[in-house]
């Protein structure tokens, strides 16, 4: 141990990146598995994938496009891990947060940019922050387990985002509060007002926009919040102890909610990005499947914030190539999603790769909290 | 090294043994739990297996079991060499034990428990009828009656505690292990048990019993065997041995049996409790009107049989706990339900948890990080926005010299320590900041006696200083030992409050019973 | 002095039965009353408690009750099981690959033989999340999570949506029972694994409560340790309960495919296997409190589609949508309170001494 500790602290680094990175290479393998016993061809669906994730500008243009959300989601699942708490609700969240960001960008025409565009993006993570908190507020007062109520939540935002965008039906129901008149029988927004929307990074046909940026200073801010502040060393002990932390004065039941709070916001801030960034408008379609996968990133990224960076980006590349992968080489855009599931089970379970690769097993450190509480809460 | 005198009074001349352990080698990672051991049980004999915490009793006892494998050595019971590879084995050899924490379910029956893995089933179902009149049946024989369709959680420990020997008994077992069977019992019921060991040794069973109390050895056992890290380092006959030397053979060093400590110097209240009244999380009445007043420069012990309110009455002084009623004073400010943060602030408290693993420490964070737990959010190891290391780890390695905590350094994890070594950390973060009154619950729990006499001296210590002391422990020697004034608890309330100098164990013992409740007592 | 009140007894308010199964047959009476007497002339009253509801409740408590009574056989043995959602999945769509590629075999032995290779898949789920659980320590949380997302993925990537499978179960009236009234067309004259999921119940019952198997189970699942050292092998039970619990999870995905719907459609457990899981607590892990609390979750999904049908357009059809969702929400949260699970969920049992 008498290694200058910046070396001590890169090495450290390399082995935290050391299993996530073989995960993520047994899971290719895997996937090359199933696409061979299924009768496609592996080689021509990777290079696909590659190229369509980093092939031209285009590509990468996709990639990064798509790693924005990621990024947030996977924060927003990281954040709740650190209080112990298991975030299925990310794509409620999500939803909710585009619904109250059109909400906003829709309306208040006139405003200047510098006032609406920010005022939508927070009603976004004002959305998301409402629906995280609900299932931290049931967890502290009633011990109901943030799982289902997450998971419940989920179909009840997607239900409630299809409802203010309802066209109506065939026998006279009213339409939803935010459905575009013009739109007929389709059921979506209106377009945001420019006003509102995220200005482009690099426009047509490109198309990234500055949520990038919102979303790495997000990754850095919840670095601090977690590692640096008295708040995040409250979370952090509430997450690996709450009797001890309940002990040391520490509010549990406070810390939680706002916990849980967080990291709804950041979900709706990704949602507020999407539509203000991307979609322009919201419909029941632009749905939060980013929410489900934030728990894979979060776990890839071993629920450290800069890790969760690299896995959301990792994941951009995978959803933006898969496209590509698809149309060149026929192989079904599915197939992403069984790698995903491989390598959430991979990270999940070290032991597995360790057992794959020959490693010797090394003592635990800090890394992984334990989700698998009880259903009876505190 | 003395080999055992074969001097029981059953072993027929000649005879092996009943259970002999050859040369035990037990290797953990890092640790030598037994090394090159050699023992040997007589038929009809209580063996004491005495030796201090982490001295490898239970280990040895496990690898007996068949719940650890031995690295090296062998096991024989009446002579021939056996393979134990898991209880099973154990069992269908007539080994019966009866663990230090009781492994029974507390949801479920007692006739469910004792007959689980080795059930009595008729066409597909359980034949409960049968089994509940076997156990009717060895509960008369062995004098341990027990009802056997109550719910375990239901019964107090004692009858739990019976229930244990009965599973071992149903399973026919000669060989009876019981490991630290008295830990959780008052004086009387620790006699009632001597006397069912007794029986059972008339009876022709054979007993190995593991202990770490002096006295309850020379009481019961007929031949003792010393245990120190791992090693066998003697053996005693009873009738020709003190506790000194006994105490002297198990520690390794001259050990002071006794805590000195000067007569109190009692000032001020500090604490006072009135008529509180409190719930357990199942909705249990725990606390039934506690009255209790502790002043500056005074211990005051509260002695019982676990599970009688004490972990309630801790949780509801420093504020882990709601009072339904009654109220807590702490320096004259009413503190009834105040959060834990303004009870450690503003009453100027510290709290000595009953279990550090679930309250004390968090296993994950480093020892520095451990050392702040309580006052993380203060200068200078916050600035409000964000924390200091560097005074964080300065704070650390300065508690950690002044109260001997051994660690290679303050970033190693809390759970990397020994368990001495971890209690010492919680005492060093607890003490090391000015108080005026200190709450310790089971402050020596499973540790080992150079840590025992270290933290009881600085109990002590605080006394001297002045601040008021309330010590909960279920051991009654460590009362008897620290305390100025002694508090019984029963069912929730305190039963009796005497001056040391005129407690004597036995009284304390029936009052930790429940003798006397009935007249209510007097608050002071 | 007033003795303290024995823990135990709290246990015990809802007893081996649940509270759950009161409500539930209230339910069950206020229906048969309705029914019978003049009162089913109350459209509302026909909407709520009708023999359409009723029979509407039966079909959407069926893969409640069986994705519950897996959900319990998992926890009882201490393994908890998130993944319910997906062993359905992927045991609806095994059943639906077995059935379209025995179209061409006699309607009875291709549907049996597509239950019996749905329930092998549930069970095979089953195994794979307690070989994740037990022996690489996987979280048990992530590793049903793995599960659910797997099984999303692969039946999307290997559904083949030109496959159609051709017929389904049909309805087989009990002789004699089915003429009750009320009670016959409700309960006596239904599609076999309805029947099933109905046994299932009571056998689940007594064998958890009455078998040596299942005061094993109970016992490795409360108190590992204290079934280890009586020498019972604690992670064989997880193995064999997670893999069963699996095979009736299983049995619910067959149910949706074989029985309700005749086809696979992607997603189509939508929160069903969580439902249960709700449905497992809120009947505090007891066979017939599932069956009870399913029986409710059922009823509000029933509602939703009688609402629909009696033409309510004043509330949004999203809202109405919602209630079982906000049903098991409230569930969980208000109504719980008290529940106890086994005491050693969720966490790797490992014998001392073992490394």
């Amino acid at each position: 141990m008498a290694t200058a500790s910046t070396t001590t602290g890169f090495i450290r680094l390399l082995r935290a990146l050391l299993i996530p990175f073989l995960a993520l290479l047994a899971a290719l393998l895997a996937g090359a598995a199933v696409m061979l016993l299924s009768g496609d061809d592996p080689l021509a669906a990777y290079s696909g994938l590659f190229q369509g994730a980093f092939g031209d500008g285009k590509s990468w243009a996709r990639t990064i496009r798509k790693t924005v959300p990621f990024v947030l989601t996977g924060l927003s699942v990281a954040l709740a891990f650190k209080v112990g708490l298991f975030n299925i609700g990310a794509s409620g969240q999500f939803v909710i947060g585009s619904v109250f960001a059109v909400a906003v960008g829709i309306n208040f025409d006139g405003l200047p940019a510098f006032i609406h565009l920010p005022l939508a993006l927070l009603a976004g993570i004002a959305g998301g922050l409402l629906w995280g908190a609900i299932p931290g507020v049931l967890k502290v007062y009633t011990g109901a387990h943030e799982v289902i109520v997450t998971i419940m939540l989920n179909y009840v935002a997607s239900l409630l985002g299809g409802w203010t965008v309802y066209a109506g039906g065939t026998q006279g129901q009213t339409p939803g509060p935010l459905w575009d008149r013009t739109a007929g029988a389709i059921s979506e927004t209106p377009d945001v007002l420019s006003s509102a929307q995220l200005p482009w990074l690099f426009g047509p046909p490109y198309r990234v926009h500055y949520g990038i940026f919102l979303a790495l200073a997000a990754a850095v801010l919840i670095w601090w919040l977690i590692f640096k502040t008295p708040l995040g060393f409250e979370m952090r002990t509430v997450g690996h102890n709450m009797r001890a932390a309940h002990y040391a004065g520490i509010r549990v039941n406070y810390t939680i909610v706002l916990a849980m709070a967080l990291a709804g916001g950041l979900a709706g801030l990704a949602g507020a990005i999407e539509t203000l960034g991307l979609n322009h408008k919201f419909a029941p379609e632009f749905g939060g499947a980013v929410g489900f996968d934030g728990i894979t990133v979060a776990l890839l990224g071993q629920t450290h914030p800069i890790g969760v960076l690299l896995a959301a980006f990792m994941f951009g590349a995978l959803d933006g190539g898969a496209a590509a992968m698809q149309f060149e080489s026929g192989v079904p855009a599915d197939i992403i999603q069984i790698i995903q599931a491989l390598v959430l089970a991979f990270v999940a379970a070290p032991l597995i790769i360790r057992m794959i690769f020959r490693l010797r097993r090394q003592t635990h450190g800090d890394a992984g909290s334990a989700v698998s509480t009880s259903w009876s809460g505190p | 090294m003395t080999r055992y005198q074969p001097a029981a009074a059953q072993q027929p001349a000649g005879a092996p043994p009943k259970l002999e352990v050859l040369n035990i080698t037990k290797l953990f990672p890092g640790v030598v739990a037994n090394k090159n051991i050699d023992l040997a049980l007589n038929k009809g004999e209580i063996l004491a297996l005495l030796g201090e915490n982490g001295a490898g009793k239970s280990t040895l006892m496990n690898i007996i079991y068949g719940l650890y494998q031995p690295t090296e050595g062998q096991v024989q019971v009446d002579g021939r060499p056996v393979e134990l590879h898991s209880p099973r084995d154990a069992i269908d050899l007539g080994i019966g034990m009866v663990h230090q924490h009781f492994q029974l379910v507390p949801v479920m029956s007692v006739v469910d428990n004792i007959m689980l893995g080795s059930e009595s089933v008729d066409r597909g179902l359980l034949d409960r009828e049968s089994v509940s009149a076997q156990i009717r049946e060895l509960a008369e024989r062995y004098n341990m009656p027990v009802d056997p369709n109550a719910v375990i959680e239901d019964l107090p420990v004692g009858v739990q505690q019976r229930v244990e020997i009965l599973k071992a008994l149903y399973r026919q077992a000669d060989i009876l292990i019981l490991d630290e069977p008295t830990s959780v019992l008052t004086p009387q019921e620790i006699e009632g048990l001597f006397e069912v060991m007794e029986l059972l040794r008339n009876q022709g069973k054979s007993i190995i019993f593991i202990t770490h109390k002096l006295k309850e050895v020379l009481r019961v056992a007929d031949r003792i065997a010393v245990l120190r890290r791992g090693e066998m380092v003697g053996e005693a006959d009873p009738a020709a041995v003190s506790q000194q030397d006994l105490a002297s053979l198990m520690v390794g060093r001259k050990v002071t049996l006794e805590v000195e400590k000067e007569p109190a110097n009692a000032g001020e209240v500090l604490l006072q409790l009135r008529d509180i009244e409190a719930f357990t999380d199942l909705g249990e009445h725990a606390l039934r009107g506690v009255s209790l007043d502790v002043r500056a420069g005074e211990i005051v012990g509260v002695a019982g049989v676990q599970g009688n309110g004490q972990t309630e009455l801790v949780e509801v002084i420093t504020g882990l706990r709601q009072a339904a009623a009654g109220s807590v004073l702490i320096s004259g400010q009413d503190m009834t339900n105040a959060s834990p943060r303004r009870i450690t602030e503003e009453g100027a408290i510290c709290h000595v948890p009953e279990d550090r693993h679930m309250y004390g420490m968090v296993d994950a964070y480093s020892v520095a990080d451990n050392l702040v737990l309580s006052s993380y959010y203060k200068r200078p190891f916050s600035s409000g926005l964000t924390m200091n290391e560097q005074a964080i780890a300065q704070h650390a390695e300065e508690l950690v010299a002044r109260f001997d905590v051994r660690t290679p350094s303050v970033r190693n994890s809390g759970a990397s320590l020994s368990g001495g070594n971890q209690q010492k950390m919680v005492v060093a973060r607890e003490f090391g900041r000015p108080i005026r009154l200190l709450v310790a619950a089971q402050p020596t729990r499973g540790i080992d006696v150079g840590s025992i006499e270290f933290i009881h001296s600085q109990i002590v210590a605080k006394r001297d200083e002045g601040v008021a002391v309330l010590l909960v422990s279920y051991e009654l020697d460590e009362i008897m030992a620290l305390s100025d004034r002694i508090a019984v608890m029963f069912h929730g309330r305190i039963s009796a409050v005497l001056p040391r100098r005129d407690a004597t164990r036995e009284q304390v013992g029936l009052l930790m019973a429940g003798a006397g409740v009935a007249n209510e007592p007097a608050s002071q | 002095m007033n003795q303290p009140i024995p823990a135990s007894a709290f246990r015990r308010l809802g007893g081996r039965y649940g509270n759950t199964m009161f409500i539930a047959l209230a339910l069950v009476a206020i229906a048969i009353l309705v029914n019978v007497t003049p009162l089913k002339e109350q459209t509302w009253l026909r909407v709520l408690f009708g023999i359409s509801a009723l029979n509407f409740t039966l079909r959407a408590t069926v893969p409640l009750v069986l994705g519950a009574l897996s959900g319990i056989l998992c926890e009882r043995s201490g393994i908890i099981n998130i993944g319910i959602e997906g062993m359905m999945l992927a045991g609806a769509f095994g059943g639906f690959v077995a059935k379209t590629s025995t179209n061409h075999w006699p309607l009875a032995a291709s549907l049996i033989f597509s239950v019996a290779v749905a329930v092998a898949i549930g069970g095979l789920m089953g195994a794979v999340h307690a070989l994740f659980s037990i022996r690489f320590r996987m979280d048990q949380i992530i590793s049903g999570t793995v599960i659910i997302i797997f099984a999303l993925g692969t039946s999307s990537y290997l559904y083949n949506r030109d496959a159609i499978a051709e017929g389904k179960f049909s309805s087989i009236a009990l002789p004699g029972l089915a003429r009750i009234p009320v009670v016959g067309p409700v309960l006596f004259d239904n599609p076999p694994i309805t029947y099933l999921a109905l046994i299932m119940v009571v056998v689940v019952h007594v064998a958890l409560f009455y078998t040596r198997w299942g005061l094993r189970t109970r016992a490795v699942g409360e108190h590992p340790r204290a079934a280890d050292t009586v020498g019972i092998n604690v992670n064989r039970y997880r193995y064999v309960n997670t893999s069963l619990g699996g095979m009736l999870a299983g049995l619910a995905g067959a149910f949706l495919v074989l029985e309700a719907v005749g086809q696979f459609q992607e997603g189509m457990t939508a929160g069903r296997g969580f439902i249960s899981l709700a449905a497992m607590i809120f009947g505090n892990w007891n066979p017939f409190g599932a069956l009870g609390a399913a029986t409710l979750f059922g009823y509000t999904q029933a509602l939703q589609n009688e609402l629909l049908l009696a033409g309510v357009t004043r509330v949004p059809r999203q809202f109405i949508s919602m209630l079982p969702y906000v049903v098991t929400i409230i569930a969980v949260s208000g109504l719980v309170g008290r529940v106890r699970p086994p005491a050693a969920e969720g966490k790797v049992y490992e014998t001392e001494g073992s490394q």
